[in-house]
């Protein structure tokens, strides 16, 4: 088990370098550098840019640009913001929290949903009720999240007033410092009467946008897989036994379909991280996917470098962590079988 | 009678109550753009940054709340001596600054504070002058550093500036964001403590607000600074909701959960100009947008073309289908609301014929070949760059002239514009100060060098003169008939045609009241209250 884990772990290595060299080729491919972009109209002077340029180590040649990068990273140093001079990770470990919150919600609201309603298409297949669901997921799977997102904002939140419109609580009634980062406890912390419900609703919107999709996926792999244990020789067992409807489909067929939507539910965390770009932006959620697209126009090399680097380190170690949990749970992956 | 003499006495003590509870504290919500870099204007260029710590902050003199004026600020009154060279700034006293969880003041604004204040963006050698990365941009453009001679503590409430020469415009620079007035008490303590940092990231000033807290990218929290010696602020707390999508803003808006918000889309001002909740006023920026013609380069270099190609393009079509109506036609440099500007200047009507007539005189041969360069982005001063470009190639097409449309990554643009590569370009400039030297001087001679910021390459011996001349003035009589005159040999000379100056709109909520917009885009809630 040590060895398969060791051999895993292993892999990931190769990964980590390409992304290094991927995200720092990446953003220096797009025209433009930190110090261009903050000049404007204005103009800088040829010694000012130049004193700039060597200021943020850009006058050095591009491989040792990188060597100096990687050497860093290597050393848990994952630089500092050209634009707002902080540590990129203390920046980042400031808004992860938001993002994980939202990302986390958003997968638990899928999967509450996704997994009865794709369990009852699948029982009741062909019915009208499967028709519709599958229709509805098609739609959902296909859902653009920025237009869906302002839609949502404009009926529910605009129209018919059911939710706040957009941030983490109401910034009148509640104030306190975040003490974790995640507000739904923070809330808790603060003792402050409401806040935790407060902070719920808020959370409304922002996790029917980001968890649509996820939403969609789910109820779809749960159907078909539950199709194809319906059918299986134990399925039929556990009926001929007499056992009621509900531990037939319940507890043996499931069950054992759940397992391909585990792998579906662990996917939907790394996708659910770039979904929360978008999400972030439009309800103004103060997450890393906002930070990260606002560092692409600034060309904030390091908090861009560092916040992908950081981001791939977790969905990596969560895709490890799903291998080895494989490996436990069925030991021919473990043996290569 | 007895009970009814009873209720009486409960009426009027629950009236004597209500009478003498305390006020609701009233919180005043901004939904803001984004988030600031950090809260030490110095270090910032961004609207943003400056927006985020105004409320903070003090200068020497301010521009009046909702004008272009300059003011008394932290100095009290000046005193302009030996041939201009000299400015003595008498301080105001008895100024506290803010208390925070860290610093407890233990003493008054003084000189020192001022000299901190500046020192650290001049002196290389300071304490701070590497904390944050130490770019002083505004300082740095204003040419403040050759422009001071010297800076003098002559006690502890009057401050000696001397420049290396007259500078008319230096009392608009002082009254800028950059200038802001730091308190070098909290600078010492923040030394002890060796956490240099903290001075640009919990600010500590004189202003209306003081800072309570910022989380990236959600909120800035200020509270009334109830010891302030200007104008007070009218509610207790002030908020930034920091909410960059703008539909979502003006949800927000509609939704009672901000009262005021900044920049809404021109698509939603007819909207939110029919909404009896909210109120929506505008002022014309202090900005232009034009398109240059490289005056280097033939046949610019000849005047009568450049008139003509002003007289070939329909800029009012431009002003209603790319600006929606958020613009006014520019027939200036500099904008209306600008003291020195000259009405008496007539544009060049659109006039087709007379444009390709011109031309031929002018002896270019149809069809004549151009390039026209469009920015890649979205500016204060030019909502589509590229829909404008599209525009003028089409109108331009009606006179004879075929233009190619070229466009670079923004950095690269304003960088080969600037050396001088294109024939044509479209590029614009927002005020910093109000002063009209800071719009003239986008066509002096210094700039129109390779790499310089005037991309017309235009050199006027005469315009160029009388610039240099106004600059070292100090009689605002004389400044104006020069800049006057300016007007209008840039106007013959044409080395651009001038587009547009885009109108500033801002959105609040009806119950919002005292609010001044300023001609710089940038805000200040002292003086707002809530209804």
């Amino acid at each position: 088990m040590v060895l398969y884990f060791l051999k895993r772990a292993a892999l990931t290595i190769p990964t980590f370098f390409a992304l290094m060299f991927l995200t720092f080729a990446a953003i220096r491919l797009v025209p433009g550098d930190p110090v261009e972009v903050r000049v404007g109209e204005r103009g800088i002077s040829p010694e000012r840019l130049a004193q700039f340029r060597h200021e943020l180590g850009l006058d050095q040649p591009v491989w040792k640009q990188f060597f100096d990068y990687v050497w860093a990273l290597l050393h848990g140093d994952f630089g500092t913001s050209v634009v707002t001079n902080e540590k990129v990770l203390t920046e980042f470990f400031t808004l992860f929290p938001a993002t994980v919150e939202l990302s986390l919600s958003a997968i638990l609201f899928a999967v509450m949903i996704g997994v009865p309603a794709g369990a009852i298409a699948a029982v009741k297949r062909g019915s009208w009720y499967d028709q519709t669901l599958m229709s509805i997921s098609v739609v959902g799977f296909s859902m653009p999240i920025f237009w869906w997102g302002l839609l949502l904002i404009m009926l529910v939140a605009e129209r018919l007033h059911l939710t706040p419109v957009s941030g983490r609580i109401d910034l009148i009634k509640f104030y306190f410092e975040p003490v974790t980062g995640f507000m739904l406890i923070d809330s808790v912390l603060s003792g402050q009467k409401g806040a935790l419900l407060d902070a719920l609703h808020h959370l409304v919107l922002p996790v029917i946008v980001l968890g649509t999709v996820p939403l969609a996926t789910i109820a779809r792999m749960t159907r078909s897989s539950m199709l194809e244990v319906l059918g299986e020789d134990y399925v039929r067992t556990a009926r001929a036994k007499g056992l009621s409807p509900f531990r037939v489909i319940g507890l043996h067929a499931l069950r054992n379909a759940l397992i391909p939507v585990v792998t579906v539910i662990g996917l939907s965390v790394g996708s659910s991280m770039a979904g929360a770009v978008l999400t972030e932006t439009i309800f103004s959620w103060p997450g890393v996917g906002k930070w990260l697209i606002e560092a692409i126009g600034r060309r904030d090399y390091p908090a861009l470098q560092g916040g992908v680097m950081l981001i791939s380190a977790i969905v990596i170690s969560v895709n490890l962590l799903v291998d080895v949990i494989y490996g436990v749970i069925n030991p021919r992956i473990r043996h290569g079988r | 009678m007895h009970s009814k003499a009873r209720r009486l006495f409960a009426a009027g003590f629950a009236v004597f109550c209500i009478g003498t509870l305390p006020a609701a504290a009233k919180t005043l919500v901004y939904c803001s753009e984004g988030s600031p870099e950090n809260f030490t204007p110095a270090v910032n260029t961004t609207g943003t940054s400056f927006d985020g710590a105004r409320p903070v902050y003090n200068q020497l003199v301010e521009f009046e709340r909702g004008s272009a004026k300059v003011v008394p600020g932290l100095a009290e009154s000046w005193e302009i001596t030996e041939g201009g060279t000299v400015i003595t700034f008498k301080l105001r006293k008895a100024v506290k600054f803010h208390s925070s969880a860290t610093f407890k003041p233990t003493r008054d604004f003084n000189a020192d504070d001022v000299l901190w204040t500046f020192n650290r963006q001049w002196k290389p050698d300071h304490p701070f002058a590497k904390v944050s990365g130490g770019k002083y941009d505004y300082f740095s453009d204003m040419k403040m550093g050759t422009l001071m001679k010297s800076l003098d503590k002559v006690d502890d409430y009057t401050v000696k500036l001397t420049l290396s020469e007259p500078n008319a415009p230096m009392m608009a620079n002082l009254a800028m964001d950059f200038a802001s007035i730091h308190s070098a008490e909290y600078a010492d303590s923040l030394v002890k403590a060796g956490k240099l940092e903290l001075m640009d990231q919990q600010p500590i000033g004189t202003g209306p607000f003081a800072f309570v807290t910022y989380q990236k990218d959600a909120v800035i929290r200020f509270k009334k600074n109830p010891d302030f010696w200007g104008e007070k602020a009218l509610v207790d707390d002030l908020v930034y909701a920091i909410t960059p999508d703008p539909t979502a803003r003006y949800s927000k808006l509609k939704a009672g959960e901000c009262h005021f918000m900044i920049a809404p889309r021109p698509a939603d001002l007819p909207e939110m100009q029919n909404d009896p909740s909210l109120k929506v006023i505008n002022q014309a920026g202090l900005n232009i947008a034009y398109w240059a013609f490289n005056v280097s380069k033939p046949p610019f270099d000849n005047k009568a073309v450049r008139q003509a190609l002003n007289m070939s393009i329909d800029k009012a079509t431009i002003i209603r289908d790319v600006y929606l109506g958020a613009g006014q036609a520019a027939k200036n440099l500099i904008p209306p609301i600008l003291w020195s500007y000259n009405d008496a200047v007539k544009d060049y009507a659109y006039d087709p014929e007379k444009a390709k007539t011109m031309l031929k005189e002018a002896g270019v041969t149809a069809p004549l070949e151009i390039d026209l360069w469009y920015m890649p982005v979205q500016r204060p001063y030019n909502p589509n760059a590229k829909r404008i470009a599209e525009m003028m190639q089409s109108d331009l097409a009606k006179v004879g002239v075929n233009a190619k449309l070229v466009t670079y990554e923004w950095g690269e643009y304003r960088k080969r514009a600037q050396q001088g590569e294109h024939m044509t370009a479209q590029l614009g400039w927002t005020g910093d100060n109000g002063d009209p030297d800071n719009f003239f001087f986008l066509r002096g001679c210094t700039g129109a060098r390779a790499g310089g910021q005037n991309i017309t390459k235009w050199c006027n011996q005469e315009y160029d003169d009388l610039l240099a001349k106004a600059a070292k003035l100090s009689d605002t009589g004389e400044r104006t008939k020069i800049y006057m005159r300016m007007q209008e040999i840039e106007h013959e000379e044409a080395p651009d045609l001038k587009i547009a100056h885009s109108v500033v709109y801002e959105t609040m909520r009806k119950e919002v009241e005292g609010y001044k917009q300023g001609p710089f885009g940038g805000h200040k809630f002292n003086g707002v209250d809530i209804k």
